[in-house]
């Protein structure tokens, strides 16, 4: 019988795609992410909060709503581990929507085997983080599968927050002249959690920089208002991936200067040493924020004086030429495209 | 960054590209040997700033790049072995083989791991006394003494469960089918610093003798590789065709005899084919008899097709310098880092991947 299209018929065929196997690329934030969901998971869940594509969903009322999964391995890593993470992520992916986050929901995923004493430490920074960030977990669950089947412990946290009054924070208010802050120094997550995974394990003094940022972004708001456009987190794919993103969503140009870039240089030495280019790794605790060119200036000096963003540093701006694609002007003073990563970024051979 | 920083010199850049500038009078066509100097130029923006009459043309020093399809199908078969940990460095992983990458044998349940180094490999074997340990032993001169190294102390540690599947080539012969190929038109060479700390820069002299060429031992950052350049576009405009060390602070002449011993000890100089070049007469590393019960290619049986190329992959003519990546009818369109035909859109040091990455059109 032949399959008519009608209101009533579920079905949907696989989409036409050349990959067959999910691998860990998919999950890397970079080109593979992107094109796993621009696959058909987008289309098939349309609606005009999903297409939005920001880090949460803004609803009505003024609510924001953002969920998040955490399978860091390992789960303790210089600097904090994955309880803290959890917290702190799903509460920046709020901020990012310019909300102040209000309740969060927590869900575990264990591993049979796994040790008491390993998931107590888990809670009771989650506990802390709460603490600092000031919001309460209110809902929650717990599963466990078969030894095996999953990595020690999994979470997923869903947050909800209020709108600031003053955000309005919106891609499409991104015009060329835009000015690019990114709130501190870049790399230190990703560097961090690599410098103690099997095989690549080295010494170093490098801390993984999760925080909560809604406190530091809600200061950003109540003084400047409209004339930030947008924030974004440059987690996973890090910053690389991030202003990708915003020029292809936006069609404009993003200008990045290399000796503006805010590192760490123990940091930049790890990456020189494996391989990796510092823009692509993950951050869990620093953001991007879209600025008027007519308030920059003073966001960067009131951004400078709190803790969070002592480092802070403007790294470029928006421009007409060039749109859907970032460029970097080397220290030298060359230029190259920074494209977005189609993989993990593998550490080299020599 | 001390040591570092040095030699990205904005300053110092601006006056090496000014004086290339200045003494360049004639068209000249210059090889970067390795896939990191390729890296380095492109993701540096350098290509752009010297003179039209000095062209850059790519060679094949991306170990990665030339590592025949049929190891890498041995790679992926070992993988799939249950008893087997395959370890391999990180840029091996996406590389396509015939059927499938590392990566995608990952994804589907082997055991890959990717490690910084070979002595890592040994000790998980010490740890794993019930799996078999492989290492996929890739590289030029630069990685053999770690490989090496990493057989003389399986056989300290009587371990049996350790061996390397060695894809090892050698620079100066490379060297040589790259002169020897009319198509190729090359008139002097930046040579990789990297494998002449190892080696030293003597194998070089009786290329440079022969062919008439100027050799410019060559480090990996932007003033390195200008001065590298300038000291090559010198002798060039001036006739002379001598080796000579840019990248002095890291090479000696002699290059580093305790490594060069290791390496000796475990490998022996054997005919090799260069994946997308041929078979080049003596131009690879392989285990020697004694140490054959780590030779992975002895100890465990290859998969027995052969499978043929991608008929459509041109890696072989850019690994050659014949052409640019972008002049590839496949670059960007059937052929990208991630739905790759070769291997130099994957590696970190192949040009293609270079190219995509970084340069505007």
């Amino acid at each position: 019988m032949e399959n008519k299209k009608s209101p009533l018929n579920w079905e949907c065929p696989l989409p036409e795609l050349d990959f067959d196997v999910i691998t860990l690329g998919h999950g890397s934030g970079g080109l593979l992410t992107n094109k796993l969901l621009d696959s058909g998971v987008f289309d098939l869940l349309s609606n005009e909060y999903l297409d939005k594509r920001h880090d949460g969903a803004i609803l009505p009322g003024g609510l924001a709503f953002s969920t998040d999964s955490f399978v860091v391995s390992p789960i303790f890593f210089p600097g904090g581990n994955i309880g803290e993470l959890a917290i702190n992520g799903t509460v920046n992916d709020l901020a990012m929507c310019g909300a102040i986050p209000k309740y969060l929901s927590l869900s575990f995923i264990l591993e049979e085997g796994l040790p008491v004493a390993k998931f107590w430490d888990v809670l009771v920074s989650i506990r802390k983080a709460c603490a600092i960030a000031g919001v309460p977990v209110v809902t929650g669950d717990t599963k466990v599968v078969e030894r095996g089947k999953g990595d020690q412990i999994f979470i997923n946290t869903t947050g909800i927050g209020q709108v600031h009054p003053r955000a309005r924070i919106d891609p499409q208010r991104v015009g060329a002249g835009d000015v690019l802050l990114l709130s501190g120094n870049l790399a230190a997550h990703g560097i961090a959690i690599l410098s103690v995974r099997e095989g690549l394990s080295f010494e170093s003094d490098i801390l993984s920089d999760t925080r909560s940022l809604h406190r530091v972004v809600g200061g950003l708001l109540d003084r400047f208002g409209e004339g930030i456009k947008l924030f974004r987190d440059p987690t996973r794919g890090g910053v690389a991936t991030a202003l990708n993103e915003i020029a292809r969503d936006t069609r404009l140009g993003v200008e990045i200067r290399q000796d503006d870039l805010p590192i760490d240089e123990q940091v930049n030495s790890a990456c020189e040493i494996l391989g990796l280019d510092p823009l692509y790794v993950a951050n869990e605790g620093i953001f991007l924020a879209w600025v008027d060119p007519a308030i920059a200036g003073d966001c960067l000096a009131w951004l400078r004086q709190t803790e969070e963003g002592s480092q802070a540093a403007i790294i470029g701006e928006m421009v007409p030429e060039h749109p859907g694609k970032v460029i970097l002007q080397s220290s030298i003073g060359g230029r190259r495209v920074v494209n977005m990563l189609p993989g993990e970024q593998l550490p080299r051979i020599c | 960054m001390k040591f570092l920083s040095e030699y990205r010199n904005p300053g110092l850049v601006r006056q090496y590209i000014d004086e290339i500038h200045k003494i360049t009078t004639k068209d000249w066509a210059i090889m970067e040997v390795c896939g990191g100097q390729t890296h380095s130029l492109v993701k540096n923006g350098i290509l752009d700033l010297l003179p039209a009459k000095v062209r850059m043309i790519h060679g094949p020093g991306c170990p990665v790049c030339v590592t025949p399809l049929h190891l890498i199908d041995h790679a992926v078969h070992l993988a799939g072995q249950k008893e087997v940990i395959l370890c391999s460095f990180g840029d091996m992983l996406r590389v396509p083989g015939s059927k499938k990458s590392l990566l995608q044998a990952k994804a589907e349940g082997a055991d890959v791991r990717i490690l910084y180094s070979p002595l890592e490999a040994v000790a998980l074997a010490r740890e794993n006394p019930g799996r078999e340990v492989v290492f996929f032993a890739v590289g030029f001169e630069t990685t053999a003494p770690a490989n090496a190294l990493s057989v003389v102390q399986a056989a300290e540690q009587r371990l049996s469960n350790y061996s390397i599947l060695t894809s090892h080539v050698l620079v100066p012969p490379a060297i040589e089918a790259v002169m020897n190929d009319e198509a190729a038109q090359i008139q002097g060479f930046l040579a990789a610093g990297h494998v002449c700390t190892v080696m030293g820069t003597q194998e070089y002299d009786p290329i440079a003798e022969k062919y008439k060429v100027p050799i410019v031992v060559t480090g990996f950052e932007p003033v390195d590789l200008l001065q590298g350049i300038l000291m090559t576009v010198r002798q060039l405009e001036s006739g002379r065709h001598e080796i000579e060390n840019q990248y002095s602070r890291v090479v000696k002449r002699e290059g580093n005899p305790g490594a060069q011993q290791v390496m000796q000890r475990v490998f022996e100089v054997r005919d090799r084919e260069w994946r997308g070049i041929g078979n080049i007469p003596m131009s690879g590393y392989e285990v020697r008899e004694e140490y054959a019960a780590y030779d992975a290619k002895r100890k465990f049986e290859a998969p027995t097709e052969r499978a043929p190329e991608s008929e459509l992959c041109m890696a072989g003519q850019v690994l050659k310098g014949i052409i640019k990546p972008q002049q590839c009818p496949q670059f960007g369109k059937g052929c990208t880092p991630s739905t790759p035909l070769g291997a130099p859109m994957v590696s970190s040091e192949g040009a293609c991947a270079a190219y995509y990455h970084f340069y505007q059109e």
